[in-house]
């Protein structure tokens, strides 16, 4: 059977197992399947022959719309959709393991993270825009049921707020998918990606108008600066699963979208646009960094955190510059775990002691050493300390937008001063210090079984930061060719 | 492959003890010290050339990019290998003894092997980005070990501190990386890339009315700035004193923060080519020398007066890089000097450390006093090391500071003045420190019933005191594994000077400080370390988090505010539209939704 397929198969039949056999804790369930997930997304990984082109394709014609375009379901995966694959069933195993297998309504709960889950996978799997669009909305609905229904504080005014925008910016980015489609001459016209990224001639005056809406469409989803606000109120209230999900892996999917779509196809509109990418760019790393340095709560810290880290990530979309997006790749993965890590910590923090405000935590070396020792090195992961994964992705970006972008590149660099300082004040409140009384609530985690997420979570950052060259030689074929196509 | 075992063996024992050895006191301290131990033999292997250089591992290689991880071997490398792992060893030893009572030993002895492990990467590094890698482990490592005792307060804003002033050091570090990579085309040391970078001799940066080459240099000296306390980021080194003295004297006086001179040496050829560079170089330097000597004489805690000192001796070695002519391969008397610096220093913080220990923990010198009858080894060794820092003729210290004076002497007058006055402050402090803590009477009842210390602490400390009398001469060998130390012709004025303003030293400090019980001229400006650091606090830093503060009002109330009016108003809209549905259940809502979007792409598509 087509490895493809099944990882898209085995989330539905552990819905289905949920359905119908309630006597099976659901949480065992959604952990078996994404345990099955996570083995083959290594399986691919070890098997993948780095190069052009796409492995273990499958391709169905779906239907053809008359005078419209062809639709075909069409799976395949190249170095970068591997990583994103790798991600997201990392994530979702993580995000399934630490949440209480005791939360309430557990089985809708887990049949909505199987969801976002499959969805995440499906966008990522898939080489046809249609689908790809409807597994990205398909992840999207569960993620707003989660925050709605299981969320904290002001999870109703959050979780609205959340779909309102996001369902804004899915408009936007239909809008612009249906006009790049458009653009391709009638008789060959598809939803096929390859097809997409091969159109050569786009009239520069259409892709004035298509880029701006797919950058503003996927950059809603990524928390682009001024579309950032419902990000951290969103996370903030989300429960750690769906945060971990969502900034984790849904966000990678909007900046996975902009690399296959933007870079290839529009390269007068990028030109075009650039100045305002650049100016927006700033508002995310510069601005926000400061926004974020005045959190004094943690999961609004983290939220803003995340959202400004994107910063980094548009930067080397805007550099169009191999080194910087191969750097790219590696910060998408990079980030998904650091966030994911760095989540489930606050999670387990707040469930466990109800409090969020950074200050009212201290003592956590003393009192949870394995935590505080997680928490320190997720902070120093997200602050980019070489060894970790995300410092290979943010370096990489750095030297590969500095030749085209010398300016925004200094400003960026800045950055990493900004999240040092208030992710460092985060360690010395919440890890150094005597227990205060929040933290004596907490309680540490010893077993194996209740490590092993975070545990996992660390070993990886530890080797795409010490060993990055084992991704960028898959990745880096396929970012040629994106950028051949595109440079010409 | 045995040559990777310097990094592998540092690096092992961490793991080993930080995953799960630290049950185990002795066998922590065991491992750590073997490990250390084997650096220390590799390196000695390195030096005789009875081991050769392994090949690299690629770290990432793109076109256009490629880093690697590998060990460099060459005189500079050879040297600063030895000194890191032999002061490292020395440390190791004696703080069996120094943390023999803490109930984390096992934690400190696995601290100190990361440090091992990183220290070791940055000097054997290749290439700027492998040296910027374990440049920033050094700081981790440094961060972790200041903050050891993580529950004191103090201690945990001083780590913090030291992390966030070196990481504004790391960005002009890492962006004057990126712009060697960017004129060099490659991020390796060597001739060649410095040829590179040459040819761009003419390129000025718009706007700024300064070259390309220039603000290379300047950039990458940040980096020392930082690593190396350089006025005006030198605020977090005094404060790095919370940590556990043994890591005082390891990393933030011999190898560490000597980190920053080593880096300098390594990239002088590039620093050359610009003229400019050297001489803000030169005068960063000059001034941190003077400075921290000015400060140093008013600071009552033993270690500070240490730290001020280390400070103020690493403005030499700057300074000294500063002072060098173009054309040579590497600044070797700045390097001479780093090595000198770093046995001494490493013996007076050890030396202050077994005094603390003796007095159980109070490193105020004006509540110690009479110690030397008590303390017979330890006052014996310091002692050494008062002399060999302030430049007494014979010991290892005099050797090397004649070499930077001669240098200035020969290259500019001024810097030669505050080289001279500096010395001569240099001697005043450090007579200060010593006759008010070991002579007179003891001031507190701890100091009158004060023990030495024991012999695992006394060792290594003994060892340093060879060192530091015998490392200056031709027949230890530095100078020749330099190549060639002081190029200049000797000059008696340069050697009278030095010691007359040696001697004035003593001699100003003896006639304030013999038999006094307080001090007697108390300087607050001074004392006060000239208030930078309440500047940073009262206005630097309340200057950025009221703009973080001001950005994050912007952010609720005018981005927030207009967009999530826009919402609240779509919000109520959504309701009336959604009431005619009737639902009332979230998941009726979001089948609707899902219902609406494909309808809508359906629609759209028929459209066309």
């Amino acid at each position: 059977m087509n490895p493809l397929l099944l990882l898209l198969l085995i989330p539905i039949a552990a819905i289905a197992a949920i359905l119908w056999l309630p006597q099976i804790c659901p949480k065992r369930i959604t952990v078996t399947a994404f345990i099955v997930n996570f083995v083959i997304s290594l399986g691919l990984f070890f098997q993948f022959e780095p190069g052009h082109g796409y492995h273990w394709v499958l391709k169905y014609p779906w239907f053809h719309l008359t005078n419209v375009a062809q639709i075909n379901f069409h799976l395949g995966v190249d170095g970068i959709s591997l990583m994103m694959i790798f991600l997201t069933t990392l994530v979702s195993l993580t995000a399934a393991w630490v949440t209480s297998k005791k939360v309430k309504r557990a089985r809708e709960f887990f049949i909505y993270v199987l969801l976002i889950s499959l969805g995440a996978l499906g966008a990522f799997l898939s080489r046809d825009l249609f689908f790809i669009y409807i597994f990205h909305e398909f992840a999207l609905i569960p993620t707003f049921l989660l925050i709605g229904i299981w969320g904290g504080q002001n999870r109703q005014f959050a979780s609205i707020q959340m779909t309102l925008y996001l369902a804004l910016g899915s408009l936007i980015l239909l809008a612009g998918i249906v006009g790049l489609v458009l653009t391709q001459p009638l008789d060959s016209r598809s939803f096929d990606l390859e097809a997409i990224q091969q159109i050569h001639v786009i009239d520069d005056g259409v892709q004035k108008v298509i880029y701006p809406l797919l950058l503003i469409g996927f950059g809603i989803l990524i928390s682009i600066f001024p579309f950032h606000s419902w990000a951290p109120t969103g996370y903030a209230s989300a429960p750690a699963a769906a945060a971990m999900l969502h900034a984790g892996v849904l966000k990678k999917f909007g900046l996975y979208g902009l690399l296959r779509l933007l870079l290839p196809a529009l390269e007068s509109g990028a030109d075009y646009w650039r100045p305002v990418l650049l100016v927006l760019i700033i508002g995310n790393v510069f601005y926000l960094g400061y926004v974020t340095m005045a959190q004094k709560e943690l999961p609004l810290m983290l939220g803003y955190s995340s959202v400004m880290h994107m910063g980094y990530l548009f930067l080397a979309l805007a550099s169009h510059h191999l080194v910087a997006l191969t750097g790219f790749v590696l910060l998408m993965v990079a980030h998904g775990v650091s966030a994911a890590l760095l989540f489930a910590l606050a999670g387990e923090f707040q469930t466990k002691t109800g409090e969020t405000r950074i200050a009212s935590f201290g003592g956590l070396y003393t009192h949870a050493p394995f935590l505080g020792i997680m928490f320190l090195i997720g902070s120093m992961a997200s602050i980019g300390l070489p060894g970790l994964a995300n410092f290979s992705g943010e370096v990489l970006i750095f030297f590969g937008s500095f030749k085209s972008l010398p300016w925004v590149t200094v400003v960026c660099v800045w950055g990493v001063v900004i999240s040092a300082v208030y992710q460092l004040r985060a360690v010395r409140l919440i890890c150094f210090g005597t227990v205060s009384e929040v933290t004596a609530k907490l309680v540490d985690l010893s077993t194996y079984s209740a490590r092993f997420p975070y545990l996992l979570l660390v070993a990886v950052s530890l080797w795409i930061g010490i060993n990055p060259q084992s991704v960028i030689h898959l990745v880096q074929p396929c970012i040629e060719s994106i950028l051949n196509v595109g440079g010409r | 492959m045995i040559a990777w075992l310097i990094l592998i063996a540092p690096l092992l024992s961490a793991l080993l003890i930080l995953g799960g050895l630290h049950r185990s006191k002795i066998f922590s301290q065991g491992v750590s010290i073997a490990a250390c131990l084997i650096s220390f033999a590799i390196s000695i292997g390195f030096f005789t050339g009875s081991i050769g250089a392994p090949e690299s591992l690629i770290w990432i290689e793109l076109p256009g990019f490629k880093s690697e991880i590998g060990i460099l071997i060459d005189p500079l490398s050879k040297l600063m290998l030895l000194v890191v792992t032999g002061v490292g060893l020395m440390v190791h030893l004696f703080s069996v003894g120094y943390m023999h009572e803490d109930e984390g030993v096992s934690r400190f002895f696995g601290k100190l092997s990361i440090f091992m492990f990183s220290m070791i990467g940055i000097v054997v590094s290749t290439n700027l980005v492998q040296m910027f890698i374990f440049w920033e482990l050094v700081g981790l490592s440094s961060y972790l070990l200041i903050g050891f005792w993580f529950q004191k307060p103090s201690a945990a804003d001083a780590a913090k501190k030291a992390f966030l002033v070196n990481r504004v050091g790391d960005f002009g570090f890492l962006l004057g990386i990126i712009f060697y990579w960017t004129l060099a085309g490659t991020v390796f040391f060597g001739a060649e890339a410095a040829l590179a970078i040459k040819s761009h001799i003419g390129v000025e940066i718009p706007y700024l009315n300064i070259t390309m080459v220039t603000a290379t240099g300047l950039l990458l000296f940040c980096g020392c700035m930082g690593k190396s306390a350089m006025i005006p980021l030198h605020v977090w080194l005094p404060d790095a004193m919370e940590g556990p003295t043994p890591v005082s004297a390891l990393i933030h006086a011999a190898t560490m923060v000597a980190a920053g001179v080593y880096m300098l040496c390594r990239v002088f050829v590039v620093l050359s080519i610009s003229a400019q560079t050297l001489e803000v170089i030169l005068y960063v330097g000059a001034v941190t020398a003077f400075a921290a000597a000015l400060i140093a004489t008013q600071q009552n805690d033993i270690k500070r007066i240490l730290a001020f000192s280390t400070l103020s001796q690493l403005g030499y070695m700057v300074m000294a890089i500063g002072l060098t002519s173009p054309g040579v391969e590497f600044p070797s008397t700045s390097m001479f000097h780093l090595t000198t610096h770093a046995f001494f220093k490493a013996m007076l913080f050890l030396g202050a450390g077994s005094v603390i220990h003796a007095v159980h923990h109070e490193q105020d010198i004006w509540k110690m006093g009479g110690l030397w009858k008590k303390l017979p080894w330890t006052f014996g060794t310091f002692f050494l090391g008062v002399l060999a820092l302030t430049g007494f003729p014979g010991l290892s210290g005099f050797f090397s500071k004649e070499e930077i004076l001669t240098l200035a002497y020969h290259r500019s007058g001024t810097v030669l003045v505050i080289a001279s006055i500096t010395a001569g402050l240099t001697a005043f402090y450090m007579m200060r420190l010593l006759i008010v803590a070991f002579f007179g009477v003891a001031r507190s009842p701890q100091a009158a019933n004060a023990h030495e210390s024991p012999k695992v602490m006394i060792i290594p400390l003994v060892i340093l005191a060879i060192l530091t009398v015998f490392a200056g001469y031709p027949f230890i060998g530095i100078q020749e594994s330099l190549g060639a130390v002081g190029t200049h012709e000797a000059s008696h004025f340069v050697l009278y000077l030095s010691l007359g303003v040696m001697t004035f030293g003593y001699l100003i400090a003896i006639l304030l400080y013999r038999g006094q019980g307080f001090e007697p001229i108390y300087t607050r400006v001074l004392a006060n370390k000239f208030y930078v650091d309440e500047f940073y606090d009262r206005v630097l830093l309340r200057v950025q988090q009221g703009f973080a503060i001001g950005m994050d009002f912007i952010d609720q109330w005018i981005i927030g505010f207009v967009f999530v009016r826009g919402t609240s108003l779509l919000v109520n809209l959504t309701g009336e539209v959604l009431r005619l549905v009737q639902s009332g259940s979230l998941q009726g809502y979001a089948f609707f939704f899902c219902a609406g979007v494909v309808g809508l792409v359906y629609w759209m598509l028929k459209g066309f």
